[in-house]
């Protein structure tokens, strides 16, 4: 019964700030344009459901490919200032510096690099950017987690840096580098919408786009209805993310 | 014949001063000898120091340098805990590129030597302290080292474990008789397990005396009743305490 409720006041509550929003817009008379009801807004999201799940869709595969991108990318920058102390060094500031910039003010730079005849490209890139820092330094930070005792018995039994990275170090990092995805995936959709912004009305018409056009249609129940289906998908793919962390350390752990 | 030995070593930790030494030891092979001494007199120092993980600051240490003649078994079980009892056991082998196969087959020996056998794919985590200890020997024997090494392998466990194990580790020893050193800062498992207990003054440790143990090994039952035991391990105290008061 506790539990029930539990579940049921996040739900009750927002089903009365719809009702509030809803009485509000028909007593005060506001604009459609200005603030729509709920109820057009829900009109909205159906008439347009086709076009804004395939907008979700792009958006989606956007960031999925930026996350695999820097998944790679950074696994291996890890690994190999792993190797070497001074590399390490040379490159941490470097990283720190790009990723304290904000994308957005990234952007069109990216945009002129590689986005004039590929926009989808620049994209991607930017969302590979904001991914690549959280897996990054879970990896750096996770490859060395690795237990100092094992560390002695691998120089015990005279392992070579290959079987001490791939036996000891991955194996080891594997926490931090669930984590580092889950983080970078939240990000990487982030990314693809900050980028899209960025891109303007460029060739990728994802989710973002959906909501400038709107914006500027003053289609303010299709921008809202957008901005849901946002809201769901950055749902759908937070929980879909801590499943696969909650059961990769399960593996991990062994119960 | 002897299996390692430490001459007159010291080393030296920057910002710490002397951690150990001048020590000298020389280990038979076959020999159980037992490391005693307080906290922080360097014993586990002179452990890295015969598994060849560290170096002296002066002196010499001998030691057989062929890979896996010595194993170490530390205070914790020090598993990897995304493998299986036989993959970690199999650990030693693999780094040295034996054949998948071949170290399996010889991990599940090496488990079944110390009682696990049907917990090979158990994991860490699925393990009690005692077994995850024994999984711990287990990965230190399957190379049948010549010499064993032993860092107060049983001080995080229970009385009655650490007792059960002490004798397993004696039955283990009779079977293939490696000479093996035993860190600890108990007196009776000292005097229990080693056939000569080396008594340490406090850091930076030396040798404050050396007494040996009579009686067979592994011991009979009610060993730790006898007269000559209750007596060796007065003596053992005794020099310990002596060696605190200067």
């Amino acid at each position: 019964m506790r539990r029930l409720i539990d579940k049921a006041a996040p739900l009750a509550l927002a089903a009365l700030l719809l009702a509030a929003w809803e009485i509000a817009c028909r007593a005060l008379h506001a604009p459609a344009y200005f603030l729509p009801p709920p109820s057009l807004v829900g009109g909205a999201l159906v008439a347009n459901l086709p076009t804004l799940a395939q907008a979700a869709g792009r958006t989606l595969a956007v960031a999925l490919a930026a996350l695999m991108i820097a998944s790679l990318t950074a696994q291996l920058l890890a690994v190999v200032i792993s190797l070497h102390p001074l590399l390490e060094r040379a490159v941490r500031p470097l990283a720190s510096v790009i990723q304290v910039t904000p994308v957005v003010a990234i952007a069109p730079l990216v945009l002129i690099w590689a986005g004039i005849d590929h926009p989808e490209r620049a994209i991607v890139a930017l969302a590979v950017l904001v991914a690549f820092f959280p897996i990054f330094s879970g990896a750096v930070t996770g490859l060395r987690a690795a237990d100092p005792d094992l560390e002695r018995l691998f120089d015990l039994y005279g392992a070579s840096r290959w079987q001490r990275v791939t036996r000891l170090r991955l194996p080891s990092a594997v926490p931090f580098l669930l984590e580092g995805h889950k983080v970078g995936a939240g990000l990487a959709i982030i990314g693809a919408v900050v980028a899209e912004f960025g891109a303007g009305s460029g060739g990728v018409r994802g989710l973002a786009w959906q909501i400038l056009d709107a914006g500027n249609k003053l289609q303010t129940d299709r921008m809202i209805a957008a901005l849901a289906v946002l809201g769901a998908m950055g749902v759908a793919f937070h929980a879909a993310l801590e499943a696969v962390e909650r059961a990769g350390l399960r593996w991990w752990r062994g119960r | 014949m002897s299996v390692a030995a430490l001459k007159a070593v010291e080393v030296d930790y920057r910002g710490r001063g002397r951690a150990l030494g001048p020590f000298s030891l020389t280990l038979s092979s076959g020999e159980i000898v037992a490391l005693v001494g307080p906290s922080g007199c360097g014993k586990s120092t002179a452990m890295r120091l015969l598994a060849g993980l560290e170096a002296p600051s002066r002196g010499e240490v001998v030691r057989t340098p062929g890979r896996g003649e010595t194993a170490v078994v530390f205070q914790a079980p020090t598993l990897a805990p995304w493998l299986s009892a036989r993959a970690n056991a199999a650990l030693p082998l693999e780094l040295a590129k034996v054949r998948r196969e071949d170290a399996a087959k010889r991990a599940e020996a090496a488990l079944a030597r110390v009682g696990l056998a049907g917990s090979e794919d158990a994991r860490p985590a699925q393990l009690s302290g005692g077994m995850a200890m024994r999984v711990s020997l287990a990965r230190a024997l399957v190379t049948e080292p010549r010499l064993l090494l032993l860092d107060e392998p049983f001080a995080a466990l229970d009385e009655i474990t650490r007792r059960s194990l002490a004798d397993d580790v004696l039955k283990l020893w009779a079977a293939s008789r490696p000479a093996i050193v035993f860190v600890t800062h108990n007196v009776e498992e000292a005097v229990y397990m080693a056939s000569r207990v080396v008594v340490l003054t406090p850091g930076p440790g030396r040798i404050a005396g050396e007494v040996a143990v009579a009686g067979e090994t592994p011991r009979p039952p009610g060993f730790r009743t006898t007269a000559a035991f209750r007596a060796t391990a007065e003596r053992v105290s005794e020099l310990l305490a002596g060696a605190g008061a200067s």
